[in-house]
């Protein structure tokens, strides 16, 4: 009995130890390198690595830490001060214009199939259709006599809510295959399965399509998928790729901004199959 | 050790042959993918691979920094596990045969925590860890939570250790008038070292070996840690990550893999010289 | 003489305190983790989590229910699997083999229990889902995650096997070869009965333990959330619901994760709590 209770006090000492946790709240190492941390959409987070690259070296006394999870969570951690910046590949929707946002790329979201797949067009309907469940094999799209294999994304993704809104679809009603995580998973199981369809960011397809992966961008009701139509506004589904801050951002995140849009970095956003933020 | 000591005939056995062909698959699977492992994993090994960094997310370049940042983890992991599963072995082990309530509870709990699985704990680690205690995706947090998972393992493996010791040492020492602490530390402990060393390198393969709690924890950067608080990508992350999102990953995921297991075969090797008795009993890697 | 008697009850001290901080250590995660799903069970009932029409926690669907079958199919296959080639294994080791091949395989089963679940699932995705893709489906699937799972358990069943073929009592071996059996009678009417609660011990730990596999499940199963009956359809486990979805979630979903993470562990929890005989054995 006696063990009981000191068990007992035990993990009241534990658990009051874990009270006070969110009351300190999860402080930002300062030291003399000033830290900027970065969280959110695995579309940006390549990016915005290579920009956090770009800038640590020209300016040593930063370190800038870049962590995926998703739009929903930049936007969380943001909040919650736990990031300082959060990426977001979408637009912000209403709720959350207590954020400030900074546009920094654009990017497309595209259907792609096996490189092998002689599919070259697929119509919005068609891809409803495909979607849904109602078009089972490729030959009913001008394909080989070969069974659909739907690749779809995770609960929580923006990719997965940007091609939700242009197909006008309720993720209930899709009747996938396979679930995947990130962009560059869809691009690997398409890959490596000649039967596959999915649907990821362009830039990251452009840029796996010219690296001599084996896939094919599909033209979307005859409209090529390109960063040129994105940049043209033809293609049809379109997004922004965004930095968010809460507040004054500190001066330290207010100069990782202002390089992030700066013009002679666009290169770094082109390189990587985006569009830059102020292109026509 | 085995039985072989039934007669043997020269009839046809069913068992015999079924038996026989059951070991094929064991058998033909280790060699299947070691085979897999070494043609894949080796073209990609070689001196710059453990010594660079990983580049183009790790289609590149090799795994120095990840190789660090799992030897810190491992560390924080270890420096946790250790005092607290010894004194915890040593505590079992004088209550051996105490079976009030509290005992058989923390029996009980010990073996729930080694049968909890990762993904809980990871859970948890991530819950507590990380946004609770406000440590984030860091090494430490990762460390931490790698220590609840192998603790239970480490304490069941010494407690085995530490049980060895022929009972008539310490009926010797009572009746010599030594008091328990000085029973344990100055003869049973020095006796079950070579198990518990033994202990210590299995609780090392465990903690290696285990990817899903730390990627809640861990996180998933690819730099050098310049601090406990960094994000680091333990070796078994970087093979998930490879295999499952890196296009073109596969090549250094083989390497990485073959890098992990070529470890994990040097250790069980040198559990064997420690504990050769120990390792029949309980039988791991 | 009192300094020693002060270190001696340091000592015990020490001891306690850790004893009571490990075994607090669990009722802590058990805790936690429950703590963390409150905010779902406050907002939604409860029986939702299997009334609900499937698993879509941004659309306010909180379906449990196919990937508890998705796991228990994944499981029970793997089991089916790797129970009898297992046993069978074990006894190719204790009664039939030569003595230099029995240490051989002996040894490549103590390897394969050591190799990381990660590298599996490597294999599993690299070479495996590619080869059933080409038979049927996606590939990735439900019998990709059959087949991995049971490779994992199957070195943990031979040792466990094993292990209980040797503590078996040598009288009951000697009174049956008196009685003139067989060699293949004494092993399935003496041998194999006479371990077989340790076996079950066993086998359940492995079960448990096959249930909390996440890194196999996630990266062969296919992670679509359905109750398939076709092994060539893909699934979702719970654990690789967790893995997939948790990085992401927030609010409710993120505590609906911590719901599933629950069930897991009380799931596992009471399998093992079961299960007194054979531990360390069987936990290794």
């Amino acid at each position: 009995m006696r063990i009981y209770s000191t068990l007992l006090i035990s993990w009241t000492l534990i658990s009051s130890l874990s009270a006070c946790g969110p009351s300190s709240k999860p402080e930002l190492p300062s030291s003399e390198t000033t830290r900027i941390t970065v969280t959110g959409s695995s579309t940006i987070a390549p990016l915005a690595a290579e920009l956090a690259k770009k800038f640590e070296t020209e300016h040593p006394e930063f370190r800038i830490d870049v962590q995926t999870g998703g739009s929903s969570r930049g936007i969380s951690d943001v909040r919650s001060s736990i990031a300082h910046i959060g990426m977001v590949s979408r637009a912000l929707y209403e709720s959350e214009s207590d954020l400030n946002h900074h546009l920094i790329a654009r990017d497309g979201v595209t259907i792609i199939a096996h490189g092998k797949n002689p599919v070259k067009n697929l119509s919005r309907q068609q891809i409803i259709d495909i979607y849904t469940g109602k078009i089972r094999n490729w030959s009913m799209v001008g394909g080989d006599d070969k069974p659909v294999t739907v690749v779809h994304k995770a609960e929580g993704r923006s990719t997965l809510e940007v091609f939700l809104a242009y197909t006008k679809l309720k993720n209930t009603q899709i009747k996938a295959d396979s679930i995947i995580g990130d962009n560059q998973q869809g691009l690997k199981l398409v890959a490596n399965n000649p039967n596959a369809i999915a649907y990821v960011s362009i830039g990251a397809a452009e840029y796996d399509a010219a690296h001599g992966l084996s896939i094919k961008l599909i033209d979307l009701d005859g409209i090529e998928a390109s960063t040129q139509n994105v940049r043209n506004g033809r293609f049809p589904i379109t997004r922004d790729l965004n930095f968010v801050t809460k507040g004054n951002p500190s001066e330290a995140t207010q100069r990782f901004l202002e390089f992030a849009v700066r013009e002679y970095n666009q290169n770094i956003v082109e390189g990587l199959g985006f569009v830059a933020a102020d292109a026509p | 050790m085995c039985r072989t000591a039934l007669p043997k005939n020269n009839r046809f056995e069913t068992l015999e042959f079924f038996s026989t062909m059951a070991a094929f698959v064991p058998v033909a699977f280790f060699l299947v993918l070691f085979g897999q492992i070494l043609v894949d994993g080796i073209s990609g090994l070689s001196w710059d691979f453990l010594t660079q960094n990983p580049l183009d997310a790790g289609r590149q370049g090799g795994i120095a920094s990840i190789v660090l940042s799992t030897a810190y983890i491992l560390g924080i992991c270890l420096i946790i596990t250790i005092p607290f599963g010894l004194m915890l072995a040593i505590y079992l082990t004088l209550n051996e045969n105490n079976t009030n309530g509290s005992l058989l509870f923390l029996r009980r709990s010990i073996m729930v925590l080694a049968g909890m699985p990762s993904i809980v704990v990871g859970l948890f680690g991530n819950a507590f860890f990380s946004i609770s205690l406000g440590l984030g995706f860091s090494i430490l947090s990762g460390g931490l939570t790698l220590a609840c998972m192998v603790l239970p393992f480490f304490i069941l493996v010494s407690e085995q250790a530490l049980r060895s010791v022929p009972k008539h040492y310490y009926i010797n020492a009572y009746a010599l008038g030594l008091n328990q602490s000085s029973t344990l530390f100055k003869i049973a402990l020095p006796l079950a070292i070579p198990g518990i060393g033994a202990a210590l390198i299995l609780s090392i393969g465990r903690a290696l070996a285990e990817t899903a709690a730390l990627i809640f924890t861990a996180g998933y950067v690819t730099r050098t840690p310049e601090s406990v608080l960094d994000s680091g990508r333990a070796l078994s992350v970087h093979i998930f990550d490879l295999a499952m999102n890196v296009p073109g990953g596969n090549q250094n995921a083989f390497s990485t893999a073959l890098v992990l297991i070529i470890f994990l075969i040097l250790l069980s090797i040198a559990t064997r010289f420690l504990g050769k008795s120990l390792v029949n009993r309980v039988g791991v890697v | 003489m009192s300094l020693q008697m002060l270190r001696e009850k340091i000592f015990q001290t020490l001891l306690k305190i850790s004893a009571i901080l490990c075994g607090g250590i669990v009722i802590f995660i058990a805790l936690f983790i429950a703590l963390e799903s409150i905010p779902f069970f406050r907002s939604t009932p409860i029986y939702r989590l299997i009334t609900d029409q499937s698993w879509h926690p941004t659309e306010q669907l909180f379906n449990l229910a196919p990937m508890l079958w998705g796991s228990i199919y994944a499981v029970s296959l793997a089991i089916l699997i790797a129970v009898p080639i297992g046993i069978l294994v074990a006894i190719y080791i204790q009664f039939y083999a030569q003595s230099l091949i029995q240490s051989l395989v002996l040894q490549i089963v103590q390897i394969l229990s050591g190799v990381p679940s990660v590298v599996f699932g490597l294999w599993g995705l690299v070479v495996l889902s590619p080869l059933i893709a080409q038979i049927s489906g996606p590939g990735t699937s439900l019998l990709a995650g059959g087949i991995m799972l049971s490779i994992i358990v199957l070195p943990l069943i031979v040792i466990i096997t094993n292990a209980q073929i040797e503590q078996f009592e040598e009288d009951y071996i000697k009174s049956a070869l008196a009685l003139g059996m067989s060699r293949q009678s004494i092993i399935i009417r003496v041998i194999l009965p006479g371990i077989s609660s340790g076996l079950y011990a066993g086998i359940s730990l492995q079960i448990g333990r096959a249930l909390g596999e996440t890194m196999v499940v996630l990266m062969v199963c296919g992670n679509v959330v359905q109750a398939p009956l076709n092994p060539f359809e893909p699934v979702r486990a719970l654990t690789a619901n967790i893995a997939l979805e948790m990085a992401y979630a927030l609010g409710d979903h993120r505590s609906a994760l911590f719901v599933s993470g629950l069930l897991l562990l009380l799931l596992v929890s009471a399998i093992s709590m079961a299960q007194t005989k054979n531990r360390t054995i069987a936990y290794v």
